[in-house]
């Protein structure tokens, strides 16, 4: 199962439903609602934290947080 | 009716709530703590049309009315107490016109509550660069509100606002979303054991988890089992409560705002690709920081010695004009010399707030955050702590005021408590001449001993700091709910006018707050040191000159003397001055420099037998083994107001009477212990910085702790455990190198 930590530069993927309680009421206020898109922006020098474009929030998160957040990944034609 | 409008500000962190609160409010704004915790309140006086004055309080920025900060249950804990005096006639919801959707979910919440609320959309002038269109008239209708589209960098639509405020009593209070679409069944059976109360209101009660004056959850939690329905299924309830917001919104949007992404322009990407880079971004940070140090340690240098100088020239003033007497002594010498402490921190602390806000103004601040979260984990810290730490090499006062913008309690608590381990600049003083006095010159690798001492002294003390951020991290039991998120606001420039108030507000809080407490202990200091109980001390003069006339002036007295002569007479000469003339003066040099001898050593005599000397005698036996004799005791004794004092202190002791750091060393270098061996020998020096390096000597950091943590328990720790260790360090340091 494909999870926001497993994005690469610039790819974007579409959360999935989730059923579990795992995320933080916060992630969804920022918009982490299933079907709307993230996009990994950047990765941190060592690694850690990522930098997402959640639906046009633009946040970091440790990869702990990321590893929960399901997707499909929109296999994307690099257009740039 | 000359009641004020009671305004309440509420919005998202980065909308530009603050520059809008500036806005409306010039400087007629107060700052100040919420009563018992030490979230800042904000509030100001707003003129509005028609004669009418609003009362506007600037509530600390949240993305929703589910807390998981102090701060944020501050807002909701105001929204729900009808009583509260400052509860809002009007509530204005700030929101960004790049981000408008998340922050809508906020607008909904508070419209629930049944509060009159205005929306605000600011930073309408990056509209036509993001491509973005809207349709103010028909989002009105749909969101059953006023609107006000403001940019508070063009200055535009403020008047707008202060009309709607004026006008507050026409804006609809109507709630948007009705609970029982959340979950019929739960709420009607809410509902059914509260018919007295609010739905939304109880709802919120039920799932924060803070304590709501108006409405107990205690009697809620009591009288059914709505609250103790499983966490999970509570969760599960506010997830559907924000998927069915944010339904809301986006049917609200798809008519209203059009964004077209063709026109869209950001510089985001590219300098997140350079500022963020492996590399490049830790270098810019690097110099960065290099800059600020540089201001701090450097660049305030200038103000402060002005403000030494005429903070001293003030106390000799007073001397000389007043009668004297031990209210004169009081003015000069107890509150002049300590409002001068105070009053010299200011430079600094301007300077550092001046640089964090600029970089938190142009949104810098959160990359910084971004690049050194991973360092700092292992430490139980995060990225958020780098700059309080950092801070704290220059001064750990503004350092502990930084770490306001640390959510997570635990953490910031950490971080106040480890910053004072960091190496100060008022450390340097002593420092320095102790590695002149006791470190050989020399070179290892082409870096002097000497250097290598200073940076390795840096070194200790930052990781001295992390090591014990560490350990408190497994000791402290602190539950912290918060997880790591952090948002990534787009680049802008800094609004000179925000920054400048930054810097004012931040200066007067640290004068006004931890003032007051250095102010006393400076006095209760004047006082020990200028007092005594014994005969000694009274008849200090007399004894003295008696001393002085049987045995002539001490040894020191003597070379001092002699070496100004020496050295007067040899200018003189090099000037080709005739030799009477020379002779004369020498005449009255060592008449006025025998004067002043006498005097240095009745003062030295006085701090000897005042209360002070005699604490530092006592207290000879507890540092002895540490290598110093009574003499470093008092130093390190009146060090606890401030390290800096030490090598003031030294002087006054060993009747220097001048705060030449030359001849403070030499005098120092003269120094000898009971067996005729110099007293500052290097087992006797390292025990001395590393005592520096860990005792917690600083009454400013001490108040400034005990205002950012609202109790004495945490400086007094701070105080106690770092002052053991500091001894325990130093005794073992001294006991293996003697």
């Amino acid at each position: 199962m494909a999870t926001v930590a497993d994005l690469r530069h610039g790819q974007k993927g579409i959360i999935k439903d989730f059923t579990e309680n795992t995320l933080p009421i916060k992630l969804l206020e920022l918009g982490c609602l299933p079907g709307n898109s993230v996009e990994l922006v950047q990765v941190a020098p060592l690694n850690d934290p990522i930098y997402i474009n959640l639906s046009g929030s633009h946040l970091a998160i440790r990869r702990s947080l990321a590893e929960l957040i399901e997707l499909d990944i929109v296999e994307e034609t690099k257009s740039k | 009716m000359s009641k004020n409008i009671n305004v309440a500000l509420i919005g998202n962190p980065n909308t530009g709530k603050t520059s809008v609160f500036n806005q409306l409010t010039g400087l007629k704004q107060k700052v100040g703590n919420y009563p018992g915790i030490t979230v800042e309140k904000k509030e100001g006086i707003c003129k509005l049309p028609r004669g009418v004055k609003a009362h506007i309080l600037d509530l600390p920025g949240t993305y929703s009315l589910n807390t998981t900060s102090l701060d944020e249950s501050l807002v909701v804990e105001l929204l729900l107490n009808k009583n509260d005096k400052d509860y809002p006639d009007v509530a204005v919801v700030i929101s960004d016109v790049e981000n408008l959707k998340r922050n809508l979910l906020l607008f909904t919440q508070i419209k629930d509550l049944k509060i009159p609320t205005i929306l605000v959309i600011n930073m309408a002038d990056r509209m036509s660069r993001k491509g973005i269109s809207l349709d103010i008239e028909a989002m009105e209708k749909k969101l059953d509100t006023k609107i006000a589209l403001v940019s508070t960098r063009k200055n535009t639509g403020i008047d707008r606002i202060k009309e709607l405020i004026a006008d507050y009593k026409s804006i609809s209070s109507k709630p948007i979303l009705d609970p029982n679409r959340i979950s019929p069944e739960y709420f009607e059976r809410l509902q059914k054991t509260f018919p007295q109360n609010d739905l939304y209101k109880l709802w919120l009660v039920i799932t924060q988890d803070v304590n709501f004056m108006p409405i107990e959850k205690k009697r809620i939690q009591d009288a059914t089992d709505f609250a103790t329905k499983s966490k999970d299924e509570l969760k599960k309830l506010q997830h559907k409560e924000t998927v069915l917001r944010y339904q809301l919104i986006n049917n609200i949007l798809k008519e209203t705002y059009k964004v077209d992404f063709m026109a869209a322009k950001g510089l985001r990407a590219s300098m997140d690709k350079i500022l963020t880079h492996k590399v490049f971004g830790y270098l810019i940070f690097f110099v960065i920081l290099l800059t600020i140090f540089q201001a701090i340690f450097d660049w305030s240098g200038y103000p402060m010695d002005f403000i030494d100088e005429q903070f001293a020239l003030g106390a000799e003033w007073i001397k000389n004009t007043l009668p004297p007497g031990i209210f004169t002594d009081l003015l000069a010498e107890g509150i002049v010399a300590g409002i001068g402490g105070i009053v010299i921190f200011i430079p600094q602390i301007a300077f550092l707030f001046l640089f964090i806000s600029l970089l938190e103004e142009s949104g810098y601040m959160s990359r910084v955050v971004f690049l050194m979260d991973r360092v700092m984990r292992p430490f139980g810290l995060s990225g958020k702590s780098v700059v309080p730490l950092i801070s704290g090499n220059a001064c750990a006062i503004p350092a502990i005021m930084a770490t306001r913008t640390i959510e997570n309690w635990k953490e910031r608590l950490i971080t106040i408590l480890v910053t004072p381990f960091t190496t100060c600049s008022a450390r340097l003083p002593v420092y320095l001449i102790l590695i002149a006095l006791v470190i050989p010159e020399g070179n290892f690798l082409g870096l002097s001993y000497q250097a290598l001492t200073l940076m390795l002294l840096y070194l200790i003390g930052f990781g001295m700091a992390l090591l014990s951020a560490m350990v408190l991290n497994k000791i402290l039991k602190i539950k912290s709910r918060s997880v790591f998120m952090i948002e990534m606001p787009t680049y802008r420039l800094p609004l000179l006018k925000n920054v400048g108030y930054t810097v004012i507000e931040k200066t007067k809080s640290f004068v006004l707050g931890a003032g007051k407490i250095i102010l006393a202990i400076s006095i209760v200091l004047w006082f020990l040191g200028s007092n005594g109980y014994s005969d000694d001390f009274k008849d200090a003069d007399q004894i003295v000159t008696e001393r002085i006339e049987n045995e002539g002036l001490s040894t020191y007295s003597k070379n001092y003397i002699q070496n100004n002569i020496a050295a007067y007479q040899a200018e003189a000469q090099a000037e080709g001055m005739s030799p009477t003339a020379i002779q004369d003066s020498i005449q009255v040099l060592s008449e006025e420099l025998s004067e002043r001898a006498v005097a240095q050593e009745i003062a030295s005599y006085k701090l000897e037998h005042s209360y002070i000397g005699q604490a530092g005698k006592a207290f000879e036996p507890i540092v002895k083994p540490l290598g110093y004799d009574w003499k470093i005791g008092i130093a390190v004794l009146t060090s606890f107001a401030a390290r800096e004092v030490f090598v003031g202190t030294l002087a006054t002791i060993y009747s220097v009477g001048s705060d030449e750091e030359e001849t403070i060393k030499n005098r120092m270098a003269a120094e000898l212990d009971e067996n005729g061996q110099p007293l500052f020998n290097l087992a006797s020096g390292i025990s001395l910085m590393l005592f520096y390096a860990f005792a917690m000597q600083c009454m400013s950091t001490l108040a400034i702790v005990k205002r950012e943590t609202n109790s004495w328990k945490w400086p007094m720790i701070q105080l106690g455990f770092m002052s053991v260790f500091a001894y325990i360090i130093a005794l073992i340091a001294y006991q293996i190198l003697i």
